[in-house]
């Protein structure tokens, strides 16, 4: 037994279903109790979708239990051939169903429906959503893709992009676009609006992007294996990496690599003074392998970010995570309990946290400035206006993204400047979060800045360690500390710490504090 | 003064017929429930064992609800937990010792039963009883099942509530238990009517602390402020104690007939009832009449959700003029229900239990002008060009007794306003 308070991925048969709401023309049959339904409302509301999810269930209550489930099964999948009428289905069971051991793909496959019925195995008790996405997708691959006459003109397909996938509807268009500006034109874009008949002319292409190795990566292998179709390894989030996607596409095909860059904004925006003050600002970031990869890359090479934590929840693609790790001097932290996430980033102090909906959250309770860069995320980050994260428009976004949330430069140098301006105490945080201005009564009254709110209880999570220093603060360096704008406070009073623990000192003075600054000074 | 509502119908619904379906449900499991009661019982865990899709459901279900301190949690099963069952009795163990230790502040930890720890059947009675023995008296350990094979919804809170009963001490007192989880504000509201007609001292069930201070026996009365409580009912009879049949508190009839009912079991006639609650009754029928502008004479469709479906359509029927189409309900109690059904014209199809398409099928057909359902519906209805009123809502909202009269209204008669707007403005 693993105990979760807050999960990065639910169960993979809701994978399954971010397959099949993806698609057009594909029904699921899912063996699963009653209340199993709550998944369609991800669709409903978080992606805001004006129909439901082509999703069956079968609703089986205790008094079912025996041999009257597969009945309802089997009844289940007729209904829904009859009603939708579509051109194939998928067949599974959720985590319950799969204790009761009707074999769903074997009933279906039995009942003669007259349509492509494809089972799926989903180890519940294992696996995850995104396993659940790649494999389900794999499946479908598997069964209705077939060799065929490739396209005259080089086209390709786009692999991976899904319902409920951080910004994949826009990042479809934006490599569309980019594409189409090579003179390449897209195939098949699948699993997103493809219908069964679409994945059966997969192999007309000549090249597979492959967009989200999380939810794309089997079916691209299998293509490469069976259909002959090699699949794009760079996914182009960021200036850099579309650049080298667009040669990488260029080179598969061979063709010319063009892009036109006349709206790319991030290398000029990056290099005006006025992002000066974001050299070496600390960020640390969490959230799916792919994302976590890309982003870590454009906060160092093209912000000039310092990373000082990177990570990632689903295993599946620990090993780049934690390759790029190494390159950045890290340890990568690989886990999807998110108490052991905000030790990590309590424990980096960085002034900006890159990550999923935890990590917004995470980041509120700190003040740290957040900015959402992988799923899981909320309504919010379906947004209405374009906002693709990969190709060029892509790398436009994820500027305003990554610096937005930042104090900026004017305002920080305000701070130093005047740091005890009353407005900007701990407990204010930046300007912009309103959640953590004080009560505008008590300003009148000249009111002192609010005392630091004591550390909330911690919930379940294990006690804090404060890594075995044990040094005192003098009440003069402690009140000198507080004078340091809040966003570097912690790192302050960690490098401090680190630095009198070392030198065997056991308590800290003024003296102590700067002699630390001297120290770390970069 | 004596209230001016509708009078009853010659023929309620009390006796007609129901259409019982079965198919898929489109509804939460019992497990929901944990989202409202760990606010309302502050010193208890909910420690739900189940699978990865429980931890999500909790966790989609409380949205945006992350708390400094979140008091429930899933005990996710592993394969290795399913491979035998013994192990899965120390797993569990090891997991609440660790739980234990590190929220020292917990004096009531719930074992909440799911879909796969009932298939696989975990017992969580043996376990809590173990546990007991482990960790009394700092922590009371009881367990029940939220899983949705067995319950639907808001039956989640029944079920817990049904599990504390046997654990409150015996008592002779004659003594009000108000059952039911309502928000702070409501159970104040509450409180304050029941003390301004001499009745006292009242208790309620949940009670926010695990140590209750009183008991229940034979002298114990208790009212129902929610409809769904039927196992929770069943608990209190065996113990002794005896309902008040009422309507459920919902709009200023239902609170006036609420209190009217409860205060005859303490001797008291509905006169002075209507005396005491005078200036509120005004006050909600005031607030009402507003909402009833937009409502009156337009029909409404109920999709089965929470129990709460036949109150309410009470109340839009007879204090809003609203015409109900069908209500659906995912489990019909009569015994609760019945002065509620009896106060409901008859007309409406009254569907129990649910066959999703074939419901959306008789939706389609009577096109009602206001659909209350789940949010997995709504916004496909939406775009169908249905206004929808999502039912969740109204289990999280205060709703309940008059000064949330005008609220309950209100909540209907948004959507029917915003839509008037935006097609207003497209014009």
């Amino acid at each position: 037994m693993k105990l979760s308070v807050w999960t990065y991925e639910g169960p993979p048969h809701v994978g399954a279903m971010r397959v099949a709401t993806a698609m057009k023309g594909l029904h699921y049959v899912l063996h699963a109790p009653q209340g199993d339904t709550y998944a369609d409302l991800l669709f409903t509301m978080i992606e805001r979708r004006d129909h439901r999810p082509p999703v069956t269930y079968t609703t089986f209550q205790a008094r079912d239990l025996g041999a009257d489930t597969a009945d309802l099964f089997r009844r289940a999948c007729l209904e829904a051939r009859e009603r939708f009428d579509p051109e194939a289905m998928i067949v599974g069971a959720s985590c319950t169903a799969e204790l009761i051991q009707d074999d769903p793909g074997g009933m279906a496959e039995t009942m003669g429906l007259g349509i492509p019925v494809i089972p799926l195995e989903l180890p519940s008790y294992q696996r995850k959503e995104n396993f659940g996405a790649d494999e389900t997708f794999y499946q479908v691959v598997r069964r209705l893709a077939a060799p065929c006459d490739r396209t005259a003109a080089p086209t390709v397909n786009l692999i991976g992009a899904t319902a409920l996938g951080f910004r994949h509807r826009d990042d479809v268009t934006e490599v569309t676009r980019l594409l189409a500006e090579m003179g390449v034109a897209v195939n098949v874009c699948a699993p997103w609006q493809a219908r069964p008949a679409d994945i059966a002319r997969l192999g007309a292409a000549h090249l597979n992007v492959l967009l989200y190795p999380e939810t794309g990566e089997s079916a691209c292998r299998w293509m490469e294996r069976e259909l002959g179709l090699p699949y794009t390894r760079t996914v182009p989030i960021g200036v850099g990496a579309t650049r080298a996607f667009v040669a990488e596409v260029a080179e598969a095909l061979g063709i010319e690599a063009r892009m036109d860059e006349s709206r790319l904004r991030l290398p000029w925006y990056s290099a005006s003074v006025d992002s000066t003050y974001l050299t070496g600002k600390r960020v640390f970031l969490f959230g799916d392998g792919t994302h976590v990869t890309a982003l870590a890359r454009i906060a160092r090479d093209e912000i000039g970010f310092e990373v000082v934590g990177l990570g990632c929840y689903n295993r599946e693609q620990a090993r780049p995570v934690r390759a790029l790790a190494r390159e950045m001097g890290l340890e990568a932290l690989v886990t999807d309990d998110y108490l052991e996430v905000e030790a990590a980033i309590e424990a980096a102090a960085p002034e900006l946290i890159l990550g999923t909906q935890m990590e917004r959250h995470i980041a509120k309770r700190f003040g740290i400035p957040c900015a959402v860069i992988s799923a899981p995320v909320h309504v919010q980050d379906f947004p209405a206006r374009y906002a693709p994260v990969m190709g060029i428009e892509g790398a436009n976004v994820l500027f305003d993204t990554l610096v937005h949330p930042l104090v900026m430069g004017l305002e920080e140098h305000l701070l130093t400047m005047f740091r005890a301006d009353f407005e900007f105490h701990d407990a204010a945080g930046p300007s912009h979060h309103g959640g953590h201005a004080p009560a505008r009564a008590g300003e009148g009254r000249g009111a002192a800045p609010r005392p630091p709110e004591a550390a909330s209880p911690r919930d379940i999570s294990a006690k804090k360690n404060d890594a075995g220093v044990s040094v005192v603060w003098l009440p003069a360096a402690e009140q000198e500390l507080r004078k340091i704008p809040f966003f570097v406070r912690g790192k302050a009073r960690r490098n401090t710490e680190t630095f009198a623990a070392a030198r065997g000192q056991t308590e800290i003075s003024v003296e102590t504090l700067y002699e630390a600054k001297a120290h770390y000074a970069r | 003064m004596t209230a001016r509502f509708p009078p009853p119908p010659a023929r309620g619904c009390g006796t007609a017929p129901v259409l019982k379906e079965r198919g898929q449900h489109e509804v939460f499991c019992g497990l929901t429930g944990i989202v409202w009661l760990h606010r309302k019982m502050q010193d208890a865990f909910f420690l739900v064992v189940g699978s990865r899709t429980c931890a999500h459901l909790l966790q989609s279900a409380a949205g945006v609800m992350i708390f400094a301190e979140p008091r429930f949690a899933t005990a996710i099963l592993e394969e290795t937990d399913l491979a035998g069952l013994a192990d899965a009795q120390v797993e569990l163990d090891r997991v609440v010792t660790d739980l234990l230790a590190r929220r020292p502040d917990i004096r009531q930890l719930f074992l909440v039963g799911s879909c796969p720890s009932e298939v696989i059947k975990l017992d969580l009675a043996k376990a809590a009883e173990r546990l007991i023995a482990t960790h009394a008296p700092r922590v009371r350990v009881l367990n029940w099942s939220g899983s949705g094979i067995e319950t639907t919804f808001t039956e989640g809170e029944d079920a817990c509530l049904a599990a504390m009963v046997p654990v409150l001490p015996e008592s002779d007192a004659r003594e009000l238990v108000v059952v039911g989880a309502l928000p702070d504000v409501v159970e104040d509201q509450m409180l304050g009517l029941l003390d301004a007609l001499g009745i006292g001292p009242v208790r309620v069930l949940p009670a926010p602390r695990a140590d209750a201070g009183y008991g229940i026996g034979p002298n114990t009365v208790f009212a129902l402020a929610q409809p769904f409580l039927g196992d929770t009912l069943a608990a209190l009879t065996r113990r002794g104690a005896r309902h008040v049949p009422a309507p459920m508190p919902f709009g200023a009839e239902g609170t006036t007939l609420w209190l009217r009912a409860v205060a005859a079991e303490f001797g008291i006639p509905p006169e002075e009832v209507d005396r005491v609650t005078e200036a509120p009754r005004a006050r909600a029928r005031r607030a009402v009449a507003q909402a009833a502008e937009t409502l009156s004479g337009r029909s409404v469709f109920l999709f089965p959700d929470s129990q709460l479906e036949v109150p309410l359509a009470r109340f839009l029927t007879r204090e809003c003029g609203m015409h109900a189409v069908e209500i659906g309900t995912p489990f019909l109690h009569r015994a609760i229900l019945g002065p509620d059904l009896d106060l409901l014209a008859e007309g409406p199809v009254i569907s129990e239990g649910q066959d999703v398409d074939r419901q959306l099928a008789r939706l389609r057909a009577a096109r009602p002008d206001l659909t209350v359902c789940g949010l997995g519906l709504a916004n496909p209805l939406e775009a169908e060009g249905l206004a929808t009123k999502w039912a969740i809502e109204l289990v999280f909202t205060p709703v309940h007794f008059y000064e949330q009269a005008g609220d309950l209204a209100g909540l209907f008669s948004r959507p029917l306003r915003r839509r008037a707007l935006l097609e207003g403005a497209a014009r």
